[in-house]
């Protein structure tokens, strides 16, 4: 099931600049939330401070207070590693491990945590592929095919089941779709929209359509602040701050 | 700046001002109509209901596109949703300004009777209405809309008034009935016109503010 994910005065770096100002958010469980904003406005960013991902980069750091369902996120004993095992992560541009099969793709997580008992890794590799929607496209194919070999749309819906497989609480999806075409991108969509039964989703999206479709809360951050966090349609209807409007409407800079 | 979706948010609204002139002239000469009882006005009526009935499906078709084409959002979105709304108001405030002049064709086929009711007076506050509904959606000026909202009770008013004092005419004097209920009848398409601005001026509102003022529930999300 889905947590919730409460963030609190969260600050980020990248060497001495501040990229998030304090930024206050409460994410509801089992839901879709959008973050939206212009290039460099600290979305991205943003989301990757849920998981610690940030802290990867050389000289960034993030301080602040992230709680996701249980686990204190910047809490001072917890690993990050556990973090990333509770909280998923998909990027921009489909990265299945070229030279495996589509099991062994789905599978790698799992055998990264030490997980080895092949039946009930059969049976998360399958359940993540029906989650992700591949699983009748890929299901005779499994071992004789490389992650490298399918379309792009499928390898994206790969690496999402790739994400599912070690059962994460929360799925991060840093522009999901950008990379695909209209018909794998509604595929991305409608998966979006049924993954949240499971889980809460975070989705870092450019297109304001595809916010509107998928999203039920929207955030617009600005210049490293959050602006304004509403349902979506009231967001894309009847924004509160000006510079929301001027954003979604075009009308930007 | 999206310049080609801003050339077409400005050229519907221009089209939806010309219409409103159309709508405002119509009133106009349903009520010169009535007060010269001269059927020349009327035709000009019924000749004039064909481009506001045109002005209507033009307006339709390019907020239909600027929809399909610019998935416009927030203010813009709320916009279009008003024009689309005014839109069809407008074409009402045509058909009842018809429906005055067959009332006043009517009245004419008949020699002149003095009744106690002041159309001309009623029109004119009616008119003002759309004016005023009309100019605060050139400007988008919610406090202009909010006047006409305001306006809409006077209206109501004298339409009552109009129903009393006409009532007791065809019962005192049942000769004058047909006269009565014509004009009881353009009182009716008087005060149907300034429930279509009372629509427009809401329709204003929300686009301007974002609030839905119908039906007196103002609930302003912000």
């Amino acid at each position: 099931m889905g947590v919730g994910i409460e963030v609190r005065g969260l600050k980020a770096w990248y060497g001495k600049s501040l990229a998030l100002k304090d930024i206050d958010m409460s994410v509801p469980a089992n839901h879709v939330t959008a973050v939206i904003g212009p290039s460099g406005c600290g979305k991205s960013t943003f989301v990757r401070c849920l998981n610690r991902m940030h802290e990867t980069i050389p000289e960034a750091h993030a301080e602040g207070e992230v709680k996701v369902g249980d686990i204190e996120v910047y809490g001072d004993g917890t690993d990050p590693v556990d973090v990333r095992r509770k909280i998923g992560m998909v990027f921009q541009k489909p990265n299945p491990f070229p030279t495996m099969s589509i099991y062994d793709n789905v599978a790698a997580g799992l055998r990264l945590n030490g997980f080895h008992n092949r039946k009930q890794m059969n049976e998360l590799v399958e359940r993540s592929l029906k989650l992700s929607a591949l699983w009748e496209e890929v299901k005779d194919a499994l071992h004789k095919q490389s992650g490298a070999s399918l379309s792009g749309g499928q390898q994206q819906r790969l690496c999402i089941a790739r994400a599912l497989a070690v059962e994460p609480d929360v799925l991060l999806m840093d522009e999901p779709a950008s990379a695909l075409d209209p018909i794998s991108t509604s595929k991305i969509e409608e998966l979006i929209f049924q993954l949240k039964q499971h889980y809460t989703v975070v989705i870092v999206t450019h297109n304001m359509q595809q916010a509107a479709r998928v999203a039920e809360f929207t955030g617009f951050f600005l210049m490293g602040s959050l602006i304004e966090f509403d349902k979506t349609e009231k967001i894309f209807t009847t924004p509160a701050d000006k510079r929301t409007e001027d954003y979604i409407t075009g009308r930007f800079g | 700046m999206r310049s080609r979706f801003q050339q077409g948010l400005d050229e519907l609204r221009d089209k939806l001002l010309r219409m409103g002139g159309l709508a405002e002239q119509a009133i106009d000469r349903a009520t010169e109509a009535y007060r010269t009882r001269d059927a020349k006005f009327c035709q000009m009526v019924f000749t004039g209901e064909t481009s506001i009935n045109q002005a209507e499906r033009d307006i339709d078709e390019l907020a239909l596109d600027l929809l399909a084409m610019q998935q416009p959002m927030a203010i813009d979105l709320r916009f279009i949703m008003a024009v689309i709304k005014i839109n069809a108001d407008l074409e009402r405030v045509g058909d009842q300004a018809v429906n005055i002049a067959q009332r006043v064709l009517d009245l004419v086929s008949e020699p002149e009777v003095e009744l106690p009711v002041d159309i001309p007076k009623m029109s004119t506050s009616v008119s003002t209405m759309v004016q005023r509904a009309l100019e605060s959606f050139l400007d988008g000026h919610a406090e202009v809309a909010e006047s006409v909202l305001q306006m809409d009770n006077i209206v109501d008013r004298m339409k009552d008034e109009a129903f009393v004092v006409l009532v007791q005419k065809m019962q005192s004097d049942p000769q004058l009935t047909r006269a009565a209920l014509n004009v009881l009848l353009i009182a009716r398409n008087l005060e149907r016109i300034a429930d279509h601005a009372t629509n427009i001026a809401e329709d204003v509102i929300f686009w301007v503010r974002g609030a839905d003022v119908r039906h007196g529930g103002a609930h302003y999300p912000y």
